[in-house]
């Protein structure tokens, strides 16, 4: 399963907007617009490697995510567009 | 060169020309104004080629800040050459505030901003307000200064295009207007010069408190617009959202945060001036 770290905490400027959140990556100067689970997945992320199986683990003591194996799917998923919009960074395999 | 030189709020210009005439034209309409000693941008209308300056003469805008497939001009529009050439420089160049490519007007220091599309009415109406009551403070750009959040006075020539045209002639009859032009790329324009009291307060700001999506030709409505959307359409109604970077992240921010938004359905001018006082009435 793959490892994800997000940027650090001061590389991004957060602000909720009623259905939607804005993230401004200070890096990169791009805006997103992003809408849930994305900002709760970025916080709960905090700032070591993660896997998607350890961010269910934490999002549940939260949210309720229905069953686990739907949720890490979900949660893999938003992670990898995360990465692709370059969010976060993919960081290696800790099956590899 | 002929040259004239210009303060329209915050920003100064040097405007350039081969033929005397459009200059002419703007130094009478623009007569009220300031003359800067130190100018932001240098705007140039020249001759497409040296012939054509005096066979079927035709003008090509330069300037600080250029658009390379700006298509060059008739010479007797070169007036309309030079405000175009003006809006570009602000568009592309402007840094010192966030530019929203909307209307202002202003009453008892507050300021209600009208963005839209071309064609929504955003222009007219700042212009039909400016003469009923409110102080008109820009057609074109709405300036918002990222440390204080207040919009900044852009109170240039107001642009009336087609039906418009008539219609602030007949409301307007004291204002002073420039020439006629036909059948430009935008239709008929005529400029029309903004009322005494905006050019002397063309300094002073004010807080910004509604923001208006007017559109045209629609039934009478109002509806509430939220703050996600309205910040969607207004980093895609500014010029310099993204030049600004993290500056241009918070002003938005905030103004998103702070001003109400609403769009506004209208069919006449007279309709769109009811709707706009009843909200302002409801929002004070």
């Amino acid at each position: 399963m793959p490892l994800f770290r997000a940027e650090a905490a001061d590389a991004l400027i957060t602000r909720p907007l009623d259905a939607m959140t804005l993230i401004y990556q200070r890096r990169s100067g791009i805006t997103h617009m992003v809408a849930e689970p994305i900002p709760e997945i970025l916080s709960a992320m905090g700032s070591e490697a993660v896997t998607a199986k350890l961010l269910v683990a934490r999002l549940a003591k939260n949210f309720d995510l229905g069953p686990q194996k739907q949720a890490e799917a979900i949660v893999a998923d938003r992670l990898q567009e995360l990465a692709d919009l370059g969010l976060v960074e993919q960081v290696g395999s800790p099956d590899a | 060169m002929h040259e004239f030189r210009v303060t329209v709020g915050p920003a100064s210009f040097r405007l350039l020309s081969q033929w005397a005439r459009p200059l002419d034209q703007m130094r009478a309409l623009y007569a009220d104004y300031p003359t800067p000693e130190i100018v932001d941008y240098t705007v140039r209308l020249e001759a497409t080629s040296l012939l054509r300056r005096f066979i079927r003469p035709s003008a090509a805008i330069n300037g600080d800040y250029m658009l390379p497939d700006a298509a060059p001009l008739p010479a007797d529009q070169g007036l309309l050459g030079l405000e175009m050439g003006m809006n570009l420089q602000m568009a592309l160049g402007w840094r010192r505030q966030m530019i929203l490519h909307a209307s202002a007007v202003e009453r008892d220091g507050k300021a209600l901003i009208m963005t839209g599309e071309s064609g929504s009415g955003k222009s007219t109406l700042s212009a039909l307000l400016g003469i009923n009551g409110w102080r008109f403070m820009g057609d074109e750009f709405a300036l918002i200064d990222p440390a204080s959040g207040e919009a900044v006075p852009y109170p240039r020539l107001i642009s009336l295009k087609n039906e418009a045209i008539a219609a602030m002639q007949e409301s307007a009859q004291e204002a002073k207007f420039g020439p006629l032009m036909k059948g430009t790329p935008k239709g008929d324009i005529r400029h029309m010069v903004p009322p005494r009291e905006a050019i002397a307060k063309m300094t002073e700001r004010a807080k910004p408190v509604l923001l208006l999506f007017p559109r045209f030709g629609h039934e009478g409505a109002i509806r509430d617009m939220p703050p996600s959307e309205t910040f969607m359409r207004l980093t895609q109604a500014s010029t310099n959202y993204v030049a600004l970077g993290e500056a241009g992240f918070e002003a938005m921010t905030k103004f998103v945060q702070d001003v109400p938004a609403r769009a506004v359905d209208y069919r006449s001018g007279e309709e769109a001036m009811e709707l706009v006082e009843k909200l302002w009435e409801e929002l004070s």
